[in-house]
């Protein structure tokens, strides 16, 4: 059961990966990009972390690809001018490809990443709460790594932050905050006008 | 008998029983919902709301579902057919399977998982993806914008629902939904989160709503301005499903709030001594507990809708963004102190 469940998911991932890179329109890539991603976390799940399978849906699946998706539909891409080059550059990317397939070739060859080397992975009980065990480890033992990480990603945030916000100074900008704190009689004057006698 | 006992041994079988006493009991809610929509709304507005089918108009959404089911479905000029189609089933698939993990009792949970709280979150936010691919897909102007406001709207909201959510996560020491319950039981009615995490509360609720593009934040489909947003190329089935999986969504934020802040299937008269209930049902926990209290969120939907004027779309974002967000981020540090000082019922040392 457990085979089969890995199989039809692993062969999704490579299947959504490979068609990821192939298809033309880059919005579709962008949603092969995001199945690869949803095949990923059960395959997370059978190595029992559910913790990380489900933060993997929530995170990089319902926020960041989605901003991704929002940033690739507002573009307009010519798929023409994306290929014209394609001749001219093929060298290039070829070779690449081959340095990256021979570091990859030459790593799995190495011989520490061999199946041998490794005990098959005991199932844990029932019981066992991976997420306990996870917030233990990352709160105790690598706590500093962990504060550290948070740090480098509040300065990318402030950084992005930085970089994009430009105030133009001819901006139709509304200053909400005055909006809402008008008050009625700042906008409505009651005039009484009074009635014209008849001549 | 023996036999129907055996094959509802069969693990397969067994699960799929559960599956479907869970969703008939659901669609049939969602259909009456709408009627209880139209009647409410109705009667805010001293009008009668549907009347005609049916006795009082009981039979409207059996009817409604049946025009629905038999309509022509009209796939747009060059739109993507197999996105198109694609789009409602995800819509309609992620609405269902977050209803998986919600416990209706102690022990009355399809699938009790550890991290059911963020695995709703999870397939709440996959939700997203219907609108953007209906959107995409249709190769209609309306529905491209509508798809932009709500993709902004629903990633900027759940910012400030997850924030909201991890203060009932700091106090319950779980992400376990049903673990999250047992830990508001003890105390009776000041045992529940709603009173040490109040903002928080109505901060998930108000999200919930902007979560589930109803009105006042229903941008998305703003009428007014783009005619009906995402769906406006879908008819027929596949609409129902857009409204169908809206419509289960509303009722899964409902049943969050009623479980991780009013204390889910627990009695308000648990620790009430002088009512002299004693042993009756009232003061047990029952689903009937849950039903009440979901119902009570079901209808400020419906109350939110026949009240409010729609928002402004930029003070959707700063209301998120620059409201929402501080204000929980101050309250999960008080949450923090709160913890420290082991402020009783809801802070004990485990």
């Amino acid at each position: 059961m457990e085979l089969i469940i890995f199989y039809v998911f692993s062969s999704i991932l490579v299947l959504s990966a490979i068609m990821m890179i192939t298809v033309k329109n880059p919005v579709m890539a962008a949603f092969y990009l995001v199945l690869s991603f949803f095949a990923t976390a059960p395959i997370w799940l059978l190595l029992e972390a559910e913790f990380l399978a489900v933060t993997l849906v929530l995170v990089y699946v319902g926020a960041v690809m989605v901003l991704f998706l929002f940033v690739v539909m507002m573009l307009d891409i010519n798929i023409a001018t994306l290929r014209k080059g394609f001749v001219k550059m093929l060298p290039i990317g070829v070779a690449a490809a081959l340095t990256m397939l021979m570091s990859m070739i030459m790593v799995f060859n190495s011989g520490y990443f061999s199946i041998e080397k490794y005990a098959v992975p005991e199932r844990h009980s029932a019981d066992y709460n991976n997420t306990a065990e996870l917030g233990q480890i990352l709160y105790t033992e690598y706590l500093l790594h962990f504060e550290v990480a948070a740090v480098i990603l509040l300065v990318a945030i402030i950084a992005a932050i930085t970089l994009t916000h430009r105030r133009r100074a001819n901006t139709k900008h509304q200053d909400i905050d005055k909006q809402v704190r008008v008050k009625s009689s700042e906008r409505l004057k009651i005039v009484e006008v009074k009635a014209e006698k008849r001549k | 008998m023996e036999l129907i006992l055996s094959i509802y041994e069969i693990p397969l079988i067994n699960a799929l029983v559960k599956i479907v006493m869970i969703l008939v009991p659901l669609l049939l809610t969602v259909a009456y919902f709408t009627y209880f929509e139209r009647k409410v709304i109705g009667y805010m507005q001293i009008r009668i709301g549907p009347n005609r089918v049916g006795p009082r108009g009981w039979l409207q959404p059996i009817a409604d579902a049946m025009k629905l089911m038999f309509k022509e479905i009209i796939f747009p000029q060059n739109a993507s057919k197999t996105l198109f189609i694609i789009a409602p089933i995800i819509s309609i698939a992620t609405a269902l399977a977050a209803w998986a993990v919600v416990p209706f009792g102690a022990e009355l949970v399809l699938a009790e998982i550890n991290v059911s709280l963020i695995y709703i979150l999870a397939m709440t936010s996959i939700g997203v993806y219907g609108v953007i691919i209906a959107g995409w897909a249709s190769n209609s102007k309306y529905a491209i914008i509508s798809t932009l406001r709500s993709a902004a709207q629903i990633v900027s909201y759940e910012i400030a629902m997850g924030f909201a959510l991890v203060g009932v996560i700091m106090i319950s020491h779980s992400l376990n939904i049903g673990d999250i319950v047992k830990m508001q039981s003890g105390s009776g009615v000041w045992g529940w989160y709603v009173w040490p995490l109040l903002p928080l509360f109505v901060i998930y609720f108000i999200s919930g709503v902007a979560e589930t593009n109803r009105a006042p934040f229903d941008v998305a489909e703003g009428e007014s301005e783009i005619v009906a947003g995402f769906h406006v190329e879908y008819s027929g089935i596949l609409f129902a499903l857009f409204f169908l999986a809206e419509y289960a969504n509303m009722i899964l934020i409902a049943v969050l709030a009623a479980l991780l802040f009013l204390g889910g299937w627990l009695s308000p008269f648990e620790q009430v001594e002088f009512l002299n209930l004693g042993a009756s049902f009232l003061a047990g926990p029952s689903i009937i507990w849950l039903f009440a209290k979901t119902i009570i969120f079901m209808f400020l939907y419906l109350w939110f809708r026949a009240t409010f004027p729609r928002y402004r779309y930029d003070q959707i974002m700063r209301l998120g963004w620059k409201v929402f967000i501080p204000i929980t981020i101050v309250w999960i540090y008080v949450v923090g102190i709160m913890y420290y000082m082991e402020l009783s019922p809801w802070f004990v040392r485990v």
